[in-house]
């Protein structure tokens, strides 16, 4: 099928694609449609429309001030767009507090770390995991049969990610005293941990080094291998976006100006304009 | 040399979650628990017991409610005062209108009580933080206070506007009232303290107490994560005000037996307990039994230091106490922020090494 298809071009939206490395990626998980941001008068998003697919990995590019980190906030529910509707997992989505959208099983990262500091590693990753914890305030004050096992199951789950990223050394580290790199992987263990369908990540990579960007990398690959998480990123390195995801949104002055392939989108003039530049006349 | 945790070895999550994972802490806790139930009740007098080891245990568990809401949820409440008179006029009025009903009923309906109000006053919460909310809380202290002082219904219409605890005994013994034994006013205290210290360990250990640490650190990371911010604020509230409720019931009915709003629930109250959790560490329970046991030490050790052992006149030697725990306050606050549970916690450090640090 034709990957530049909007979803309202392409109705049929069950079937999915395979990728040119052979992985097989499903049908819509997440549509936007249609969605206008403003901020009083300023326009952030002006009628965007782009679908997330069930196994893969989405960028959402653009030149600094374009709107993508507004685009994530709609998603998580921080902003209500005025106009658009947002479709996830074949239903519309009412306007949602940031908590129920969470419930709903989307996590994310952001762009400046929002972990807490003051518990340890394995607390903040336990936090990710609230939303699927079910025993009442009583219970768990008599630290007492439901509250104990589910503690108990969760720590489980929680030492598989610890594992997975490789962080079981600063298990019981307060967050506040780790260095950045560490930091931005104990987040991701956080989101992970709430085993989210869609996994938001706000620029992944940004201020690391090339070491930390390709343990980075192969932490994202990873997770969408293992896990077949659906993710969706924001990054500013072209290199490594161009190099992770199936499909990018490329993003300009609130505008999408490109969708499709890695190499569809680096072939589209409109994007090379926006990145190097075009000569008004 | 005999604090160690080399050797002690957890095989299962369940031991590794437990309140105290190296095996030298564990036998300490149970020591002082041996000494607490098993020697103190039997060796103590009336002065041990009005001077020290009551208003500490009293303290104790309202600086544990207190450091609940600032230490562990970031809600910073100047409201103790008014919330602790919530209890006492709580449980005043049920031990008059109930007498058949047992007292430890009366005192945990009391605090009961005083969690519903809490709440009330929690509300704002969700709308203004920090100074803001400590003014707000600060408004709570002068309504109750006000409103105990003028409405006669709450001190059955007495002459003097005083509260007085009528006796009320245990399996035969009395715990309040004029003749109380000492003994059996510290361990009717030292028995509910330990029960809501359990509690309050285990809901900090908890995913409450990880929703409340979320919010007081990164209250939108933590709505991000699928916190409800209103409910888990409300809930910080009811369960503080349930522990303040509660040491205000005792403060009342067991320690002064009889008080009047003003001058036992004052503004002062409140910011005594918010001194105890700020010396004793925000965010720990060993802090907040630390900050109590403190305050409450530091006075009586430097009466008994100047007037017992120097000789200076009574009066001198008040003020003086006054400035000279002022001016700890302060020192501490500069030297250790982070208060005595800190310096517990890098005494424990050191002493893991020693004698050999390297």
């Amino acid at each position: 099928m034709n990957l530049q298809d909007t979803p309202q071009d392409n109705p049929m939206t069950a079937e999915g694609y395979t990728t040119p490395d052979g992985r097989k990626i499903g049908g819509v998980l997440m549509e936007m449609r249609n969605i206008t941001l403003r901020f009083g008068g300023v326009k952030a998003i002006t009628d965007i429309s782009f679908d997330i697919r069930e196994g893969e990995i989405r960028a959402i590019i653009g030149p600094n001030g374009a709107g993508k980190s507004s685009m994530l906030n709609v998603i998580s529910g921080f902003y209500v767009p005025q106009e658009g509707e947002v479709w996830f997992r074949g239903r519309k989505r009412p306007p949602m507090k940031p908590y129920q959208v969470a419930r709903q099983g989307i996590a994310r990262t952001f762009q400046n770390i929002a972990l807490f500091e003051g518990m340890s590693v394995l607390d903040n990753i336990m936090t990710g995991r609230l939303t699927l914890m079910k025993s009442g305030i009583l219970q768990q004050a008599m630290w007492w049969g439901r509250a104990e096992r589910e503690e108990t199951e969760h720590r489980e789950k929680v030492e598989k990610i610890i594992d997975f990223l490789e962080i079981q050394h600063i298990r019981k580290t307060p967050v506040g005293r780790l260095p950045y790199g560490l930091k931005k992987r104990v987040e991701l263990a956080r989101a992970l941990a709430a085993e989210p369908r869609l996994l938001l990540l706000d620029e992944p990579m940004a201020g690391m080094n090339v070491e930390e960007k390709e343990d980075m990398s192969r932490f994202i690959l990873d997770v969408n291998d293992e896990f077949g998480t659906t993710i969706a990123l924001i990054e500013h390195d072209m290199g490594v976006v161009m190099d992770l995801s199936d499909r990018v949104v490329v993003m300009d002055y609130g505008k999408k100006i490109g969708d499709g392939t890695p190499d569809e989108v680096r072939n589209n003039q409109a994007v090379i304009d926006a990145y190097l530049g075009v000569a008004h006349d | 040399m005999f604090y160690r945790e080399a050797g002690d070895f957890k095989t299962s999550y369940r031991d590794d979650s437990q309140t105290f994972p190296i095996r030298f802490d564990r036998l300490r806790y149970y020591a002082v628990l041996v000494v607490a139930f098993g020697i103190i009740p039997f060796v103590i007098n009336d002065y041990w017991a009005n001077a020290v080891f009551v208003p500490f245990l009293i303290y104790a568990i309202a600086a544990i409610g207190l450091n609940i809401l600032t230490g562990y949820c970031g809600q910073v409440s100047l409201g103790t005062g008014g919330f602790m008179a919530v209890g006492a006029y709580a449980v005043y009025k049920l031990m008059t209108a109930f007498p058949e009903v047992s007292i430890l009923i009366h005192v945990l309906l009391a605090g009961g009580v005083t969690a519903g109000v809490g709440v009330l006053f929690g509300l704002p919460s969700l709308r203004i933080k920090g100074f803001y909310l400590a003014v707000a809380t600060l408004a709570a202290q002068f309504f109750l206070v006000w409103l105990f002082n003028k409405v006669p219904w709450f001190y059955n219409y007495s002459a003097s506007g005083q509260i007085t605890a009528p006796e009320r005994t245990i399996l035969g013994v009395a715990v309040t009232g004029a003749n109380t034994p000492a003994w059996a006013k510290y361990l009717f205290c030292a028995v509910i303290l330990f029960a809501l210290a359990w509690l309050a360990r285990n809901l900090t250990r908890g995913t409450v107490g990880r929703k409340w640490m979320a919010i007081r650190d990164m209250d939108i990371a933590a709505e991000i994560i699928g916190v409800n911010p209103l409910t888990t604020k409300l809930s910080a509230f009811a369960v503080s005000s349930f522990f303040i409720g509660v040491a205000g019931a005792l403060f009342f009915a067991v320690y002064l037996g009889a008080a009047e709003v003003g001058e036992a629930f004052g503004i002062n109250k409140s910011f005594l307990v918010l001194f105890m959790i700020i010396i004793g560490g925000l965010g720990s329970i060993f802090g907040s039994f630390a900050g109590a046991a403190f305050l409450v030490l530091l006075p009586v050790f430097l009466k008994n230091v100047l007037v017992g052992v120097l000789g200076w006149p009574t009066d001198l030697a008040a003020h003086i106490e006054l400035m000279i725990v002022g001016g700890l306050i302060i020192t501490f606050l500069i030297a250790e922020p982070h208060g005595l549970n800190q310096l517990w916690r890098v005494a424990k450090e050191k002493l893991r090494l020693w004698p050999f640090p390297h």
